[in-house]
């Protein structure tokens, strides 16, 4: 469980996140939507403690993220961010080992070998495995750096934005490999989504940010609503039941 | 590692051939079959065996420390001459110079790696402050800071009339490399064994702050290592051969392309190959206008602008 209460950022005098007071469930997958600027990504990066908190506090099963060492922390949570620019030149496995140092510290285990094959496996890597990163296509790195989150193994992976880069082929089997990281390896899975019938189909509890609040959260049933979705982005919309999933065009 | 050895082997032989080039006259054979006169071992052991140790020392220690720049700076381009690490050891020797022109070699390196450290971090806070959009600008940045630093430096060397003493480390040579004066490069040498030890901080450091707080690593910290390796080794190789420039770009960018940059792997190539090149680079020097030398630093500068021009090529057509 994530509990996040009376946390607030700004910048100057600009205030991104205000007050914002959260319960992310353990298991599953929890989308967080919300216009531009809504404080999305902001939120995501405090929770896995890459930018400071102002006020409030993010615990992570009971471990202030604060307060928690970082390689203790690492072992329990990862998060990927979007446009991952690296300057070292790595093959696919050099990055998806890496994803092992919080345990191995860079001397490689059996254990972590075992953990490193079986994600790139899962991400359908393993013939590009000595391919270096730079030489590969958005949607692979993408794919490798995703394999690498979860050669770290955590209980909770947050994913900023897991998409971007994608084709249509490719961003639904990122929507389902993340399903089923939660449903099969009992992972909990937090994302921060553009595409709100991704997060309508795929998730079991969406997280609604509109300027720098919660606005509203719940099961798909209850967010993927005319009338919430107009005033979270100011658009109209049609909801429409396809198929049991609730579909939103604003086209 | 087993492709190390025959690398080894090579820098064994470039050491060798380092070792009877020279104006006097020492043979291999006549050092092996004992008919060396004494004059001539102590040529061998106070000049040639201090410079190509100095050589080796250096060489490897640079590559290394731009390697490891490169990574903290998140950047291709630069190195110790490219980030305003080498002028600020330059002013740090000018200062020991007018205040303090007695003091020990080891205490001189000491005053010259804190100035070095204190202009990396510079450079580093203004990379911090400004975020730049084209990875050219970096290097840019660091070379008009360096100039501004050695403009200080020519300052005040004319003022106090020190010019001819900065002139001297302005341009890398190790022909005034004698027995006991070389001996602060092996604190180089140390502190590239601890940068092999911390290899996967820095590839870890080289994925950015949020890649390195992910995975539970201090990233101020290992910043914090990284510059005073970088400093001290730079500082170390200024006191004593002066500026080497382009090693520490040249060497890590061929390994880069070779084999990537997962540093546990690397590093002992580029370490390898630093001290293959600076070595290579000083025989020429040394016997292609021979009884004359040209300093190592030119050679190398030669080298190392025609590689930097390719390496920009190489980029622009990749662009396109």
């Amino acid at each position: 469980m994530i509990g996040i209460s009376g946390v607030s950022k700004s910048y100057g005098q600009t205030v991104v996140i205000d007050d914002v007071s959260l319960t992310l469930p353990k298991g599953g997958l929890t989308s967080i939507i919300g216009p531009n600027g809504a404080g999305k990504s902001t939120l995501m990066s405090m929770i896995a403690r890459l930018l400071p908190i102002d006020r409030g506090t993010v615990m992570v099963d009971g471990l202030d993220v604060a307060l928690t060492a970082g390689d203790a922390l690492a072992k329990r949570l990862s998060i990927l961010r979007q446009d991952n620019h690296l300057a070292a030149r790595l093959t696919v496995s050099d990055l998806v080992s890496f994803g092992r140092y919080p345990y191995s510290k860079g001397r490689l285990t059996d254990e972590d070998r075992g953990h490193i094959e079986r994600a790139l496996t899962y991400l359908g890597l393993d013939e590009l495995k000595h391919r270096f990163l730079d030489e590969l296509s958005g949607g692979q790195r993408q794919r490798a750096f995703v394999a690498m989150v979860l050669a770290q193994d955590t209980d909770y992976m947050l994913f900023d934005e897991p998409l971007n880069n994608l084709d249509i082929r490719h961003a639904v089997a990122m929507m389902k490999l993340l399903r089923d990281a939660a449903k099969d390896l009992g992972k909990t899975v937090v994302v921060v989504l553009h595409d709100i019938n991704f997060a309508s189909c795929y998730s079991d509890h969406i997280v609604v940010m509109r300027r720098g609040r919660l606005f509203r959260q719940g099961v798909p049933e209850e967010i993927i609503r005319e009338e919430i979705l107009i005033e979270t982005y100011e658009t109209d919309f049609k909801v429409r039941d396809m198929d049991g999933n609730r579909i939103a065009t604003f086209y | 590692m087993k492709s190390l050895i025959p690398a080894l082997l090579l820098i064994f032989c470039l050491a060798v051939v380092s070792l009877f080039v020279g104006v006097s006259d020492v043979s291999l054979w006549s050092v092996l079959n004992g008919t060396a006169d004494q004059r001539q071992v102590m040529i061998l052991l106070a000049s040639r065996v201090p410079r190509t140790i100095a050589l080796l020392l250096a060489g490897s220690g640079i590559a290394i420390a731009g390697m490891i720049l490169q990574m903290l700076a998140r950047n291709r381009f630069v190195e110790p001459s490219t980030t305003g690490t080498v002028e600020s050891a330059g002013l740090g020797m000018l200062v020991v110079l007018l205040l303090a022109p007695d003091m020990p070699v080891m205490a001189k390196m000491l005053v010259a790696a804190v100035f070095a450290l204190a202009g990396t971090g510079m450079f580093l806070a203004v990379l911090r402050a400004i975020p730049l959009r084209s990875v050219l600008m970096v290097p840019l940045v660091g070379i008009m800071l360096g100039g501004m630093i050695s403009a200080v430096t020519t300052f005040f060397a004319y003022r106090f009339d020190l010019f001819q003493s900065m002139g001297a480390w302005a341009n890398g040579d190790f022909s005034a490399v004698l027995r006991g004066r070389y001996e602060t490069l092996w604190v180089a040498f140390a502190l590239t064994i601890a940068a092999y030890i911390a290899a996967d901080r820095f590839t870890v450091a080289g994925m950015g702050e949020e890649f390195s707080t992910n995975l539970g690593l201090n990233y101020r910290r290992i910043m914090a290592i990284g510059l005073v390796i970088v400093s001290m080794v730079t500082a170390s190789v200024v006191v004593t051969a002066g500026v080497v420039p382009f090693l520490g770009l040249i060497v890590p960018n061929i390994v880069s392309m070779a084999m990537g940059d997962n540093l546990r792997k690397s590093l002992p190539w580029i370490g390898i190959c630093g001290a293959g090149l600076i070595l290579a680079c000083d025989i020429v020097g040394r016997t292609i206008n021979a009884p004359f030398e040209i300093p190592v630093g030119t050679v190398l500068g030669i080298i190392g602008s025609l590689f930097f021009l390719y390496l920009l090529l190489r980029r622009q057509s990749r662009v396109a």
